[in-house]
């Protein structure tokens, strides 16, 4: 019998027999496979974007890089432009995403009873899950002619407002989120000393438990700017096409992503092997290499205030 | 745990008992300021969703149901959706074929085999970076990797379409969801409880076997409602398709009498969100209505998929805590 011939090899062997033990070893060789793939993805990126971004940087002037505004077919690829156009919808985005989801995240936190909170969650969570074509469709629709216009009757119909709010509509969830779960993770003993103190609600809350959080809710925030900055099709529908650098968020333009999908469709739209082709993916990289920063930074600061208690 | 009834805490009974029945204006402003906020949010969504409908309002009573079954067209009094709900469908069947599992294998190999080592340590945070990476970057990927490499370069796709197929569209999608399915598959294995692997590994079983009959079927119920909340991420993404070689042209044709095969492989396709988009960007009044119509049927579709799965979530948290 197959106990009595293992007892005698060795009493105390609990390996398993050979079949069981080859088949532990493929599994896990399978399952290492799949966590690899992660690996090969990140390095596919890379060279996606480096082959062609460098084709690129190789084959025009350093100097159509600046000034003159971003016209691909025409051999004018201002960056700056496009940079600037990228900070302002951003900047809008988080002038809504950072009051309204700091505000959404220290209610929820630290005033919501349970019930309350099992209401109010989820309806953030349901915005999280709203396609961002769905609130290009609304920047565009709504929040230009009834907000941006109501401010500035003179506004274009695509503009920086617009797209920004919009924008911010979408971060408010993630902001709200990632802070809560920081101020969550307060040990319950701060409060309760700042109530023994004889601090009110308001002042536990902002100046003790929230402070405490910082760490946490500026990782939110910058995790909520690289969101905005990658953000696509809002931008593709409702921040416009113009290439020249304007600082008016009342008119619209092409930012980072805007400029990539427009080379993908309408205008602009290439093929080929032709600079404004590769273009493409020198935007891309610097969107990647940008985003990936902002991540970082974040991870790092996360993790860091997460030993402190 | 008793999360279910209305929970008074230490922390609670502190407050209350120092700040006793005193009324301050200023933290009952401070409370009303917080929860507007959070307000603002559900009066953006209902605002959202009231202007939609109320703008698709027209379409569905003009024409009722034919304007999901009809055929995509430039006329926006006849163009349906019916080619951008089979090409959501066949990508999302991409998706849940790929990612799904690949992103519960690779979370099994971190959570339950991965040694803490640097190895581990340097998956683990690229997985963290590749769900930061803007979708538009994975189109890029998508069109080097998927249309340009496998399709013209292994398959050899010049004619035609040249390799902008669904399979390339749908893989796309996938990688582009991997890190968000292995990510929340993770936490679903990390809220198992020790006890139960170390009880199987102290009777005998291997790693594999305690995984399979023990972990897996305690963590499924949290996996599969994490994958389908995943799953409809990428049904709602358009940014990516618009490199990875989804039609931008408002008409189309299939031919219709294509096999499967020719169907992923030699037929132009679209998604309902890319749709939208081009519907969206039409100057014409009459494409307002019928973007609006589209949106209707995305949510209608997307909202009914994410309720059961944060219904489901919930009902199987209240029963198991």
């Amino acid at each position: 019998m197959a106990i009595v011939d293992q007892q005698r090899d060795s009493p105390i062997d609990l390996t398993g027999d050979v079949r069981r033990r080859r088949r532990e070893a493929v599994v896990k060789a399978l399952f290492f496979a799949a966590a690899a793939i992660s690996i090969l993805i990140s390095v596919a990126i890379v060279v996606a974007l480096i082959g062609k971004a460098w084709a690129f940087l190789t084959s025009i002037e350093l100097n159509q890089l600046w000034g003159n505004g971003w016209f691909p077919r025409r051999g004018r690829f201002d960056l700056a432009a496009l940079l600037v156009h990228t900070m302002m919808v951003t900047g809008i985005a988080m002038l809504v995403a950072v009051p309204f989801g700091l505000g959404s995240a220290i209610y929820l936190s630290e005033y919501a009873r349970s019930g309350v909170r099992r209401v109010l969650k989820p309806t953030l969570e349901i915005l999280a899950g709203i396609p961002s074509v769905v609130l290009g469709f609304f920047a565009l629709q709504f929040i230009t002619p009834n907000v941006v216009r109501g401010l500035y009757p003179g506004a274009q119909s695509a503009n920086f407002l617009a797209a920004g709010i919009a924008v911010g509509i979408l971060t408010i969830p993630l902001v709200a989120s990632v802070s809560e779960d920081a101020m969550r993770a307060v040990p319950n003993s701060l409060r309760e000393a700042s109530y023994g103190l004889g601090a009110k609600q308001w002042h536990t809350s902002l100046r003790v438990v929230f402070p405490a959080a910082i760490s946490g809710i500026i990782a939110a925030v910058i995790l909520g700017i690289s969101r905005a900055v990658g953000e696509t099709m809002i931008v593709a529908l409702a921040a416009g096409l113009n290439g020249i650098m304007t600082f008016n968020p009342t008119e619209g333009g092409l930012t980072m992503t805007g400029a990539i999908a427009n080379l993908a469709v309408g205008s602009d739209q290439v093929a080929g092997d032709s600079a404004a082709f590769q273009s493409l993916f020198f935007v891309g990289l610097v969107l990647f290499v940008l985003t990936l920063g902002l991540n970082v930074i974040s991870g790092r600061i996360v993790r860091r205030y997460r030993q402190r208690y | 745990m008793t999360a279910n009834t209305a929970v008074v805490t230490t922390t609670d009974l502190v407050r209350q008992s120092i700040e006793g029945k005193r009324f301050s204006p200023f933290n009952a402003l401070v409370a009303f300021a917080l929860l507007f906020t959070l307000l603002s949010s559900v009066v953006i969504l209902v605002t959202l969703l009231a202007d939609t409908i109320a703008a698709a309002l027209p379409v569905f009573a003009a024409r009722g149901f034919d304007f999901v079954t009809a055929s995509l067209s430039p006329q926006a009094e006849s163009a349906g959706i019916w080619q951008a709900i089979m090409g959501s469908l066949a990508l999302v069947g991409f998706v849940i074929a790929v990612a799904f599992p690949f992103g519960v294998a690779a979370a099994v190999y971190l959570e339950e085999y991965a040694p803490d080592n640097r190895v581990t340590r340097f998956i683990n945070a690229n997985i963290r970076n590749l769900a930061g990476v803007p979708s538009i970057v994975y189109g890029i990927l998508g069109l080097f990797l998927f249309v340009e490499i496998l399709m013209r370069g292994v398959f050899g796709a010049s004619e035609g379409i040249a390799g902008r197929n669904v399979v390339a569209g749908g893989l796309t999608l996938a990688v582009l969801v991997l890190p968000i399915m292995i990510i929340t598959t993770s936490e679903a294995l990390r809220a198992v409880p020790g006890g139960l692997r170390e009880a199987s590994l102290a009777v005998g079983a291997t790693r594999w076997e305690t995984i399979r009959h023990h972990v897996l079927p305690v963590a499924i119920p949290a996996i599969l409602t994490g994958s389908v909340l995943t799953i409809a991420r990428a049904f709602g993404e358009s940014a990516p398709l618009l490199l990875a070689g989804a039609q931008l042209s408002l008409f189309f044709s299939v031919s219709s009498d294509a096999s499967f095969a020719d169907l992923m492989l030699n037929q132009p396709y679209t998604a309902l969100p890319l749709v939208v988009f081009n519907f969206a960007r039409q100057p014409q009044a009459e494409f307002v209505s019928l973007t609006a119509a589209s949106i209707i049927v995305l949510l209608v579709m997307l909202l009914t998929v994410n309720a059961a799965a944060v219904i489901a979530r919930d009902r199987y948290e209240r029963r198991y805590r």
